[in-house]
């Protein structure tokens, strides 16, 4: 049985303007020791979908489908249940480490409560685990340190002890929800650097949400790409960043410049990210797309596997050479979007 | 790189802050955080100067002193051979219409009250009260069509655009008289990566079409290799290193430059799995008690004694090549 399996997992916002669908259709499934990332622009899903998971939608927010976590369901479980498991058997890391840490309780506060609820220690030895976890992250004068209140770490640290207090409980599965985005490179190289370290150490499942396709390449072993709320690719990570099959999988891997590429001008993908409350009846992404055709508008292409590939699912009308030799050329600089 | 004058040149800035001091005594003497601490670089026209360095690093403090925005506490500031620093505010006035800024943060750049045709045509009625309001108007249709919006949107709010089509806006107001030189501070860092392509080949479109000269501030080293001739890393308000993209790339003279390309993810599995990654140790130093010497010797993996003694200038180390440490 897989650690994480979710089977077309949807999230519906009732919003004044009518429903909104913000994830479509997801379905992913992860083991034990592996990563997975999501990729994909903002207002993609790949927030809400995580969020789905752990029941942290907004009060307006419904998710539909099947999230299980061990054979568990996690969307119909109730909250005493669910509340077991998140924080203790799976763990989350959010983008914006300041919001994120309560500003009112010291780091030791905040980590003990974890480790008190969860394993049902004593503060005295909730406290010598937590200093041993900011240990691990590599926090100095951590002893000293967990005494100390958020705002007395520098950003970075402050992701750090987020990742430690994610951690505590030695989870099966972290949920890192662009996790280095708030952060400057170097301190990003040594979270990314970290995470991977203790990966290896604990065969903890990572699931890695982020828009940067860098981050993606050093970490993940698989890759799902989501536009407008569904997936548009997904496999492996060689298969997505070497042989794109999806036009906009291509378009995203364009657009990013490359340090080692010359002068020519980058790809960049025309128009706007869709609006999701007026999502055209096809493909999400047919409005901005180089190859689309009629059918692409009116019908929605369904994720199925490509034939010689079977590890690789897209969701195009288009055949998978006729993308391929659409990248070639773009690559080449003949043709532009 | 000799033949034609520079357009602006800056020697020697300096831009400090007083801070309260930390003391209750009144008389005690106060602190300073040093922001931009002795940085000297020339602007030509029609090049494209990228400004790279992680947060607190003075870059953006740097923007705004070439504008005047922020006073500088020192240095020279030349526009085309005339001295600005100390100038009147009228001197200063004068300048900017021939330097223009492009903002971060796109919406919060635009004042909510206005229209586009407002907020676009405010630094043509500011620069030049007396120009006709026909010409206004035709100037600034002119000037949306070229970066990519409609003239039917010209009674438009902001709220009613993107952050992509906001930047759009930022840059037709920055570019509408025409100037010299525009320094865009952080121009694509909120864009999403298909939008931010977008706003940088746009970008390079006009700088061939109008002659620009631009100073290019951001974080991310592929975006302003992308778009620079030459890339300034700063490091705690001093410049580390001032050299040709490629040979920036190429051969980094600057340990933190390098520590700085080793550690940018890169969007291709293989070789980012198996690159040797030089992490820095430990964090930025504090700008208000930055270590004696040289800044960056604290997290330098190279670091001798000698590297706390003097503060190192920036010295070629080869034609394209300039770089600020001792060891190099």
């Amino acid at each position: 049985m897989p650690l994480i399996e979710v089977n077309s997992l949807n999230v519906q916002f009732q919003t004044p303007d009518g429903e909104v669908t913000a994830v479509n259709g997801i379905s992913f499934v992860l083991d034990r020791g592996q990563t997975l990332g999501i990729v994909g622009e903002s207002g993609s899903g790949k927030s809400q979908s995580v969020l789905a998971m752990m029941g942290l939608l907004a009060s307006n927010g419904r998710a539909t489908g099947q999230a299980l976590f061990d054979g568990q369901d996690l969307l119909t479980m109730a909250p005493k249940a669910l509340n077991q498991i998140r924080g203790n058997r799976v763990a989350m890391i959010f983008q914006d480490p300041m919001t994120s840490l309560n500003p009112y309780l010291t780091v030791e506060r905040q980590m003990t409560e974890v480790l008190q609820f969860h394993k049902g220690m004593s503060r005295q030895q909730a406290r010598v685990r937590a200093v041993q976890a900011l240990d691990a992250v590599k926090i100095p004068e951590a002893a000293k340190r967990v005494m100390q209140y958020p705002h007395e770490f520098s950003g970075g640290m402050r992701q750090r002890v987020m990742i430690a207090m994610a951690l505590l409980c030695e989870p099966d599965v972290l949920i890192a929800d662009e996790p280095t985005t708030a952060l400057d490179v170097t301190v990003q190289a040594q979270i990314i650097a970290l995470m991977r370290d203790l990966q290896r150490d604990h065969g903890t499942a990572i699931v890695m949400i982020t828009h940067d396709l860098g981050v993606v390449a050093g970490l993940c072993d698989e890759v799902m790409v989501l536009y407008g709320g569904r997936a548009m690719e997904h496999g492996s990570a060689e298969s997505i960043f070497y042989q794109p099959t999806h036009p906009y999988t291509v378009g995203l891997l364009g657009a990013v410049p490359k340090l080692e590429q010359g002068d020519h001008a980058l790809v960049a993908i025309p128009g706007a990210p869709p609006n999701m409350a007026r999502l055209p009846p096809g493909c999400p992404f047919s409005e901005r797309c180089a190859l689309a055709e009629p059918r692409c508008v009116n019908t929605r292409p369904t994720l199925s596997a490509i034939a010689d590939r079977p590890a690789v699912f897209r969701a195009c009308h288009k055949r998978v050479d006729e993308v391929m030799r659409y990248a070639d050329a773009l690559a080449t600089g003949e043709v532009s979007v | 790189m000799s033949a034609p004058a520079p357009l602006l040149s800056i020697r020697d800035l300096k831009v400090h802050f007083k801070l309260a001091s930390d003391s209750p005594l009144p008389w005690a003497a106060p602190r300073w955080l040093k922001a931009v601490d002795g940085v000297s670089f020339d602007i030509f026209p029609g090049e494209t100067l990228g400004v790279v360095g992680e947060s607190g690093c003075g870059k953006s403090t740097l923007a705004r002193a070439m504008l005047n925005l922020i006073p500088a506490t020192s240095g020279s500031i030349v526009w085309q051979g005339q001295e600005m620093h100390g100038a009147t505010a009228d001197a200063w006035q004068d300048i900017r219409k021939s330097v223009q800024m492009i903002f971060q943060d796109p919406l919060a750049s635009l004042n909510p009250r206005m229209t586009i045709g407002q907020i676009i045509a405010e630094p043509l009625r500011t620069h030049f009260p007396r120009m006709d309001a026909k010409e206004v108007m035709c100037k600034v249709r002119a000037m949306m069509v070229q970066v990519g919006l409609t003239e039917q949107q010209i009674n438009r709010y902001p709220h009613e655009f993107s952050g992509g089509q906001c930047q759009r806006i930022g840059i037709a107001r920055a570019l509408v008289l025409e100037p010299k030189l525009v320094i865009c501070d952080e121009p694509v860092s909120a864009l999403d990566v298909s939008i931010q392509a977008q706003i940088i080949n746009l970008l390079q479109e006009l700088q061939a079409k109008m002659g620009l000269a631009l100073v290019f501030i951001a974080h991310d080293l592929a975006v302003v290799k992308h778009i620079s001739q030459r890339v300034m890393v700063m490091y705690l308000g001093r410049a580390m290193e001032l050299a040709d993209k490629n040979a920036i790339y190429r051969h980094p003279g600057h340990p933190y430059t390098q520590a700085l390309l080793s550690a940018i993810p890169l969007p291709d599995p293989r070789r980012e799995r198996n690159k040797t990654l030089q992490l820095l140790q430990g964090d930025l130093p504090s700008p208000m008690n930055p270590p004696s010497g040289c800044s960056f010797r604290t997290r330098c993996p190279k670091a001798e004694p000698g590297c706390a003694q003097q503060a190192p200038q920036l010295r070629a180390l080869s034609p394209e090549t300039r770089v600020a440490c001792l060891l190099a």
